[in-house]
């Protein structure tokens, strides 16, 4: 019977930290994981060997609202392989009680004419790559199993961005409301410097508060991500919030510029994606909430890339 | 003085040698001390006068330096122009052994000639530091913490986590107080809410330092996420603004916090990169490892996430430091980001501290960033029209605040911007500001901060600009006597120039004077007083004064300001010394003034102030019926303030301090008014003994001081007067409680009288000197302890025998009466048990009366017969010394024989020798009787081995020597029958 401690760990060969020194990494097609399985065990240990499995998965989930509709659909939002493959580390055998390391290096072969698309966090589309690691025992021990995610980068899109600047001037006239008539008199300008955006670079521009009858109570940027799955017959959209930074505070000085200034989550946000099966986009609302609770929200269509 | 005589003990130890003049042979038989010639024997036993050639060498000489140059470098900022030294004042031999050129400014010079690269590295580290010139935040923390204080009652609301259950108090049923405590319950756990009530604002202080307790517990149990959270509720507290008074407070409370935090996350970083060894203080990125980076990195991605603007804008400044492990220019490039980004915060107070902490972490981290100091000012400025907006208004209206209130808390934040603006800034910067304020319609509140926050001299430079400016601005809110209050601290530390001076003093007093509100009043002339007394003469001074008590008196107004007024008196006082006139024209300003402190407390602390300065500056002696007028009515302020339980320090400051002033009282050759002054003073201040006493050595001094006047020969009228003198003594002494110093001050007023032939008079002194002696208590108590008074007794006693010796005897009584008298109270003086001291007394009187027995005496008071002369050496008056002797070393030898019975051999010991001394000395030895008897106490003292042998050894060398001498061949014999013991 085995008895004692047993640790099976994959040591990412850069950081401690979740987000895996991966990035740079994905460029190439024949790009690498590199890294060490660690086992620490009391006493030598009999197995029936190790393997080493890579895993990138596309997950579609429908929001419940769309559930009821899309049901038809359902086979679409099967999750996606995108990599898949194994390798064998050791053959069975035994291990040495103490500290063991077993170095590996995985390329990353993608399937066929799949391309790997960068690791993103969301809510309807998840992009996830995983490194696992089994070892099989005898009949009597159960087999032992660790995994660890390691994100992916893509290679730039583009090569270079020429920043696209939008201005933007937000009155009762431009909003689509209704109500626009029993809004308090206001104007505000501004401009964002490029709305298709370095993902690793801060959104940027100024907002102006030129005049407002009412006093303004804050101004925030909302990042949201629009999440689209489906296929040709029909598809499911949803956009959700993934962050809110707020910007101004209060009764902001008129005729002052404010700065927009946001910096992109890792994770939550990837370069724009657009596939035969799903689409992830990004969208930043630029809300002025007025003191008696009024919402004035201008919509900006974001288009993220890596360079 | 001539009183100073030697005790007659001295005299055996000083006149070593000796000499024998034919007269003695006569007087022999009837004569058992030994005959003296004092002159002789001082001849022989001084130092011979060598002359020793010095040469041209001095050791204190300066070293001539023909070529000297003036000092670099004026005293800083002085507008004045520097003395420069005059040829004729020796030059200092420090600044002399320099030719010229101070090695510090050689090696500036060097360096600037060094190559450009290394210069430039150096440069760029002095723009790093921030000298010791700039004033640091943690001194204005306590004053703003002082400052901004309220009664309202606070709340810290605090979330922990999300915003989602947000639970509010509405009407609840539960007390408010218990509430309180069942909050407390919850700790800071996820998702609780936190509403604490009704804080007090001490209960707010401790609360949040709680705060920085839990975050650094959270922080070393590695709860970084905990730790982040405390920090974003904490600056989330800054963006509320109820009780706004307590505003200015809350942030230094809030932004310690933040500190703390900051600290934290470097010194976490910079541990983790110091792993082989640690990082120099000066590393680069290039140092950084990437897991320090990336920890760094996550931080800041962290930050930037955070949802409201406030505690983002906060706990990014506070670890910006930490941006210095990403990249060399991140600093660079966050500071100008962070300033961007509070122009987001819509509340000018809110803005206006986030700049402040900005501009002081910037300082901190990067001082050499001026420009984003500058930006964030000129962001102020933009924004300085939110102040009167509606907003505001109607915060100001709910809270019931007032304009004026609500703009002084802008100060701190302000003038703390303007201070690392003005930090070693150049002139055209300074100027630059000033202007834009001008464009702003010189803003009040602007204008006040400039001048707090800029140097005095410039602010001096252009006072009549700043009037100007003054003058021009808008009154709203913010009031002028604060403006001027404002430049009148400047004016006081750097001097405008001087043709403008009387138009800034006339303009600012216009102004003033106005102020309606006495406490705004005094708060401002209080400032100005100080230009004033620096600049001008007494009519401004008086003036000014005048209009203080004007403003000051009606409804008692004064009651209220005695911190105020207090610090006008030692401000004007400070200027004495040279402008010592302020007495002389404040007679009809000066005791009024002084009159509105009418708590006794506060005016004896105003007196003492007074006083102490007058002692520190006042360096001639003065008789000026002013000053003397002035001062005799602090003092006796002063003097009635003490009562039955005034402490015993307190007194002898308060005595100290009237004694000073005594001291400085003389009317030069009008002896007699400054003895009235003295009678006067002993009325007033009869409380204090050690005024007395002073009085009394004065007195003394007056009466010597007239004896040399007349050197040495009184007419009847200074008879009279310095009879007058004596008089004033011996009628004082006797008030005096502590005992030795009536017995001391007996004996020199005695001597005094003596010295000025009164010889009644020192009869009388003398007498009730010794008629107290049965008065000294065994003990007395010595800096609060209890000691016995045996040694001072002693040493009186030893004194007085010296007096005795030229004290003529009193023709109505008997012969040697005051010896008797004394020798009388000594043996009936209850001595402690066991104690040796009337033996020693009966020692010591020994040597007087050998003295007295002299053809002529060791000193002599001029002009006074001492019994030498009255007796001539008649035998009666001879054999009555030697029965006296007779009686005295019968008396000790008693007292010897008593100590062998009680085997006190050791005292027995040193009393046979200490009396073998004084025979030695003054005894005849040539009679066998007294021979015999000293050998007998030489052996007595050496029977026990008490004897120390090096003393033995010298005396033994001594009376050898002694044997040299012409007619001490006697002594030989001596030396044979005295043996050494031998100690085996």
């Amino acid at each position: 019977m085995f008895s004692g401690s047993f640790i099976l760990q994959i040591v990412s060969e850069t950081s401690e930290s979740k987000y895996l020194g991966l990035f740079n990494k994905a460029r190439q097609k024949n790009e690498t994981v590199a890294g060490v399985i660690l086992l620490i065990c009391k006493e030598a240990l009999q197995h029936h060997g190790i393997s080493l499995s890579m895993e990138g998965v596309v997950n579609l989930q429908l929001s419940s609202k769309s559930v009821g509709v899309f049901e038809a659909f359902y086979n679409s939002v099967k999750p996606i392989q995108l990599i898949s493959s194994n390798i064998e580390v050791a053959k069975a055998g035994k291990i040495p009680g103490g500290k063991t390391e077993i170095p590996f290096e995985f390329p990353l072969h993608t399937k066929g004419n799949k391309v790997l698309y960068e690791t993103y966090h969301g809510v309807f589309v998840n992009i996830q790559y995983s490194l696992r690691c089994d070892m099989k025992r005898s009949l009597l021990a159960k087999d032992l199993s660790r995994s660890c995610e390691f994100i992916v980068h893509c290679q730039p899109q583009k090569s270079k961005v020429i920043p696209t600047p939008v201005n933007f001037t937000i009155t009762p006239d431009t909003l689509q409301s209704r109500e626009k008539n029993s809004l308090p008199k206001f104007l505000i300008r501004g401009h964002l410097d490029a709305t298709n955006c370095v993902i690793s670079l801060p959104l940027t521009g100024e907002v102006v508060v030129e005049n407002s009858d009412v006093p303004i109570k804050s101004i925030e940027l909302q990042l949201v991500r629009v999440e689209t799955c489906g296929c040709a017959e029909g598809y499911a959209r949803d956009a959700t919030e993934i962050q809110n930074i707020q910007i101004a505070e209060g009764d902001v000085c008129h005729g002052l510029a404010i700065p927009i200034y946001m910096i992109f989550p890792r994770l939550f946000t990837c370069p724009t994606l657009e596939t035969t099966n799903f689409k992830v986009e990004f969208e930043v609302n630029v809300v002025v909430v007025l003191h008696d609770d009024h919402l004035i929200t201008e919509n900006f269509p974001l288009k993220l890339c890596r360079l | 003085e001539s009183m100073q005589l030697c005790s007659a003990l001295c005299v055996r130890q000083c006149f070593i040698n000796n000499s024998r003049t034919n007269k003695l042979s006569i007087s022999f038989a009837t004569r058992r001390s030994r005959g003296r010639n004092y002159d002789a024997e001082l001849q022989r036993c001084g130092l011979e006068a060598a002359l020793v050639d010095f040469g041209d060498y001095h050791p204190l000489k300066p070293i001539m330096v023909t070529d000297t140059k003036t000092r670099r470098g004026t005293r800083k900022g002085s507008t004045s122009s520097s003395s420069s030294s005059s040829s004729s004042a020796p030059p200092d031999p420090l600044s002399s052994m320099l030719d010229g050129t101070d090695p510090l400014s050689m090696f500036a010079a060097a360096s600037a000639s060094e190559t450009p690269d290394l210069g430039r590295r150096k440069r760029e580290k002095e723009e790093e530091a921030v000298g010791p010139d700039f004033e640091p935040w943690s001194l204005k923390r306590g004053e703003i913490l002082a400052r901004f204080t309220t009664t309202e009652k606070l709340s810290i609301n605090l979330f922990m986590g999300s915003d989602r259950g947000k639970a509010t108090s509405q009407g609840s049923a539960v007390s408010e107080k218990v509430r309180t405590r069942l909050e407390e319950l919850d700790d800071l756990e996820e998702g609780s809410q936190r509403e604490l009530l009704n804080l007090s604002q001490q209960d707010y202080a401790n609360r949040i330092e709680e705060l920085n307790q839990s975050l650094k517990e959270a922080w070393s149990s590695d709860q970084k996420v905990k730790a982040l959270k405390i920090v974003i509720q904490c600056s989330k507290l800054l963006s509320d603004t109820s009780v706004i008074q307590f505003y200015p407070s809350k942030f230094v409370l809030i932004t310690d916090i933040l500190d703390t935090f900051g600290r934290l996350v470097y010194d976490r970083i910079w541990t983790m990169c110091s792993d082989p060894r640690p990082l120099p203080d000066n590393f680069t990125v290039e140092d950084v490892n990437d897991t320090a980076k990336e920890t760094c990195l996550n931080w800041f991605y962290k930050i930037a996430s955070i949802r409201e603007l406030l505690p983002r804008l906060y706990v990014e400044a506070a670890i910006l430091k930490c941006n210095r492990f990403l990249n060399k220019s991140a600093i660079q490039e966050t500071l100008p980001r962070l300033t961007a980004m509070i122009r987001g915060i819509g509340d000018p107070l809110v803005a206006a501290y986030a700049r402040a902490y900005l501009c002081r972490v910037g300082m901190e981290v990067a001082p050499h960033l001026k420009d984003s100091l500058n930006r964030n000012f000129f962001d102020l400025l933009g924004t300085f029209r939110q102040i009167s907006s509606e907003n505001v208004r109607a915060q100001l209206v709910l809270q019931m605040v007032e304009m004026p209130e609500y703009l002084t808390l802008y100060s701190p934040a302000i003038s703390w911007i303007l201070q690392c603006i003005a930090y070693r800034a150049p002139e055209s910067l300074l100027t630059e500001m000033m202007e834009r304020c001008k464009k702003l319609g010189n803003n009040a509140l602007l204008l006040n901060s400039v001048m707090r926050a800029f140097r005095p001299e410039f602010v001096a430079a252009r006072a009549t600009d700043f009037i100007g400016m003054i003058k021009d601005c808008d009154e709203a809110g913010f009031p002028k006597h604060l403006l001027f209050g404002s430049l009148g601290r400047s004016l006081a530390s750097a001097d405008p120039p001087e043709s403008e001076r009387l138009t800034i003093l006339n303009e600012a007093w216009k102004v003033i004077t106005k102020v309606r509100s006495p406490q705004d009043y005094i708060n401002c002339a209080e400032i100005w007083v100080e230009f004033t007394c620096r600049h001008f003469t007494k009519r401004e001074v008086n003036t000014i004064l005048a209009d203080i008590i004007k403003h000051m008196t009606p409804d008692r107004a004064f009651e209220d300001a005695y911190p105020q007024l207090q610090t006008v008196i030692p401000v004007q006082s400070v200027e004495l010394h040279f402008q010592f006139l302020l007495f002389s024209v404040l007679q009809e300003r000066f005791l009024p003034f002084l009159d509105m402190f009418q708590k006794d407390s506060v005016r004896v602390e105003v007196c003492k102030s007074i006083m102490e300065v007058f002692i520190k500056h006042q360096v001639e002696l003065t008789r000026d019926p002013v000053i003397l007028n002035a001062m005799l009515h602090i003092c006796k302020t002063m003097h009635d303030s003490v009562n039955a339980l005034t402490l015993e320090d307190e007194k002898r400051s308060l005595a100290l301090l009237i004694i000073g002033f005594i001291r400085m009282v003389s009317f030069g050759r009008d002896f007699e008014q400054q003895l009235s002054f003295c009678v006067e003073a002993r009325a007033t201040f009869c409380n204090l003994e050690p005024v007395l006493v002073q009085l009394i050595h004065t007195v003394n001094q007056l009466a010597m001081e007239t004896r040399r006047v007349m050197r040495g020969n009184h007419s009847r009228k200074t008879a009279a007067f310095v009879r007058a003198c004596a008089a004033y003594s011996f009628i004082t002494i006797p008030s005096l409680s502590s005992i030795f110093s009536r017995l001391s001050l007996y004996l020199l007023s005695g001597q005094v009288a003596l010295a000025n032939q009164c010889l009644s008079q020192a009869d009388a002194f003398l007498k009730a000197a010794v008629s107290i002696l049965p008065e000294v208590p065994r003990s007395i108590s010595v800096e609060g302890k209890l000691r016995s008074s045996e040694s001072f007794l002693l040493d009186f006693i030893n004194s007085f025998l010296a007096t005795l010796l030229v004290i003529p005897d009193h023709p109505e009584h008997g012969v040697l009466y005051l010896v008797r008298g004394l020798l009388n109270m000594v043996q009936d003086y209850t001595w402690e048990d066991n104690s040796d001291a009337k033996v020693r007394v009966y020692i010591s009187a020994l040597p007087l009366l050998a003295a007295m027995s002299q053809e002529t005496y060791l000193y002599s008071i001029p002009k006074v017969d001492s019994n030498e002369t009255l007796y001539g050496g008649d035998p009666k008056f001879l054999s009555e010394i030697n029965k006296l002797c007779e009686t005295l070393i019968g008396q000790i030898l008693d007292h010897l024989k008593t100590l062998g019975r009680d085997e006190s051999t050791r005292r027995q010991g040193a009393l046979a020798f200490s009396l073998f001394g004084v025979l030695l000395a003054h005894s005849d030895l040539r009679n066998n009787k007294l021979s015999q008897l000293a050998v007998n106490l030489w052996n007595l003292s050496h029977k026990h081995g008490y004897c120390e042998t090096r003393t033995s050894v010298r005396t033994l060398e001594f009376i050898k020597h002694q044997t040299q001498q012409p007619d001490m061949a006697h002594l030989s014999d001596m030396v044979q029958r005295l043996t050494l013991q031998s100690r085996t």
